[in-house]
């Protein structure tokens, strides 16, 4: 399968912090990736970084082999890589069918392949085609800020979408939805982004989550990633245990802290 | 064919009203509408401005060069048509703004608004200090033909009612289209535009440009009806009463802005009228009602009304 994303010997350090380190991986085409890792292991970082937030100190990434580790967030996004974010951004005082409008018109007035994403379609059509994936059609009307958490949750990741991306990087989808509705939630985004074959790489905590939606899984911890391989087998990473999930190493003595698998 | 919405309905109606009123006015509201106008083309730009999340000090920069760059070329070259003149205004300012807009576009919040003012205060300085162009005096401009037919009464009237509705419809326009319904994104969330693949900067630039192009207007549109031209088009107090203007009228409506100028010289002229001494006082409780009650400018009368019809 050929690689979308490339991502060489990525570092980024915050004065004497290192919240990405040495990162190298592929990503395949048409993949759903997770990425795992306990607070302050460095996924938002890696996100912020894939996307252009922020600068690496070191390394490179690359898109479809074009280096895109230099270019501004909009470059980056008008080649097709997008993100949804963990506290939804949206546009509070236009309604839900005017962020999505938004989306549309920014694609229609591009140039060159972002333009042509558009599909041919009528930006009217293309924007009650996504409400009616995500199911927003009853909040078509409702200004942004007035939405419930889930609703907003849903409209943040449909933006991404409604740009027409080749890879969508997803920072925690389900984070402040209620456990009952995560799998919901995660079937019906899923649903939505994935019949446009959209390379999936999405920041999650639930281990539920993870195995049932993810084929690939990336852990990490202190910056660096500490498996990586099939969901299923990556889970049973003895590192991933101890670092990620929590368990206790057999023998019941927890690692000393300097101490670093991988 | 497509019906005419609303908005382009109500100004083509005010339109043909302004024009048949004309001839009925006493010279004194022709000059009192004029002037109205010429501060509404300001206000319109300001319109955009303030849906894009920036509020603007310095539109007195524009408006003052929109006057000047008729006037010069009027004493310079001998131009004598007033359409003329209110284009060459309009291209002198567009064309400042396109440059100083490389600055601006950075800026937001109060150091916008100061940035913008001190640009302003940089030309009000410069055109003091220049006795070539008057310096506090001034100088008289007297336009021969409007359009290429020979001055009239009411032909300045007319002209500038009818660049007033066809700004009005312009902006109306723009704020329909995809550039301008990203304004009001950006002033809600810039980095979700960022994140959508669209400039801010550039879009933000595009908007001053337009911003002062209206200003150019309005300026030019002030030098004919009051056939002066002086420094104090530049000064701050100029630039507040726009933005006193901008917020009287509110911004849901490219007609709101003209509607809010002629309520606030009304008000002018009859406040100095019946209480000469302390007529800024009564301005100033109008804008403190305003503020009180109609947070959205009276423009939301309107809205408010037509909600409630259904």
């Amino acid at each position: 399968m050929r690689s979308v994303l490339e991502v060489r010997g990525l570092t980024k350090t915050f004065g004497a912090v290192t919240a990405a380190a040495d990162i190298t991986l592929d990503i395949a085409e048409d993949t759903v990736v997770g990425v795992i890792g306990s607070n302050g292991a460095g996924k938002t970082t890696f996100v912020n970084l894939v996307t252009g937030y922020l600068k690496p100190s070191a390394g490179t990434i690359g898109f479809r082999g074009r280096d895109i580790t230099a270019l501004s967030p909009r470059q980056i996004t008008r080649l097709g890589v997008c993100r949804s974010f963990q506290i939804p951004q949206l546009f509070d005082s236009l309604t839900a069918w005017e962020n999505l409008q938004v989306g549309v018109d920014i694609v229609a007035t591009g140039s060159g392949a972002f333009a042509s994403s558009a599909g041919g379609k009528s930006p009217e059509a293309a924007v009650e085609e996504m409400l009616a994936r995500f199911h927003l059609e009853e909040w078509r009307d409702a200004p942004a800020g007035t939405l419930p958490e889930g609703v907003r949750k849903l409209l943040d990741i449909a933006m991404a979408l409604v740009v027409k991306p080749q890879v969508l990087l997803l920072d925690e989808p389900t984070s402040g939805v209620s456990s009952e509705e995560k799998f919901g939630l995660m079937d019906l985004v899923l649903g939505a982004i994935r019949a446009d074959r959209v390379t999936v790489l999405f920041v999650e905590h639930d281990m539920e989550i993870v195995r049932r939606y993810t084929q690939r899984l990336l852990a990490f911890y202190e910056g660096r990633i500490i498996a990586d391989g099939p969901t299923a087998q990556a889970l049973e990473d003895a590192g991933v245990r101890r670092h990620v999930l929590g368990d206790e190493p057999a023998g019941g003595a927890r690692p000393a802290p300097q101490e670093r698998p991988c | 064919m497509r019906r005419p919405d609303r908005t382009t309905v109500a100004i083509g109606a005010a339109l043909v009203a302004a024009l048949a009123a004309g001839p009925l006015l006493p010279k004194w509201a022709l000059f009192l509408v004029e002037v109205a106008l010429a501060k509404g083309l300001v206000a319109l730009g300001l319109l955009l401005l303030m849906r894009t999340g920036l509020v603007s000090f310095g539109q007195g920069l524009y408006f003052a060069l929109g006057a000047y760059a008729g006037g010069l070329a009027a004493q310079a070259w001998g131009l004598g048509d007033a359409v003329a003149m209110l284009l060459l205004g309009m291209l002198a300012a567009a064309a400042v703004a396109g440059v100083v807009g490389l600055l601006l576009a950075r800026y937001r919040t109060i150091f916008f608004a100061m940035l913008s003012l001190a640009f302003s205060m940089i030309l009000y300085g410069l055109l003091v200090k220049s006795s070539a162009l008057g310096s506090t005096d001034g100088f008289n401009i007297e336009p021969t033909t409007v359009a290429g037919f020979a001055r009239s009464r009411g032909s300045v009237y007319a002209l500038a009612v009818v660049v007033a509705a066809a700004a009005a419809w312009g902006m109306h326009r723009f704020l329909l289209s995809p550039r301008g319904r990203l304004a009001p994104a950006i002033r809600d969330n810039e980095l979700r535009v960022e994140y959508m693949g669209a400039s801010v900067r550039a879009a933000v630039h595009l908007n001053l440009v337009l911003a002062a192009a209206m200003a150019g207007l309005g300026g030019g549109v002030n030098a004919l009806a009051v056939g002066h031209i002086d420094p104090e088009m530049a000064y701050w107090t100029t630039s507040g009463e726009f933005v006193f203007v901008a917020i009287l009228s509110g911004t849901a409506s490219p007609i709101a802005p003209f509607a809010g100028a002629i309520l606030l010289e009304l008000l002018r002229s009859f406040a100095y009228e019946y209480s000469p001494n302390t007529w800024q006082m009564v301005i100033g409780t109008a804008m403190l009602l305003v503020i009180l009650f109609l947070p959205s400018g009276l423009w939301s009368v309107f809205r408010a009304r037509g909600r409630a019809a259904g």
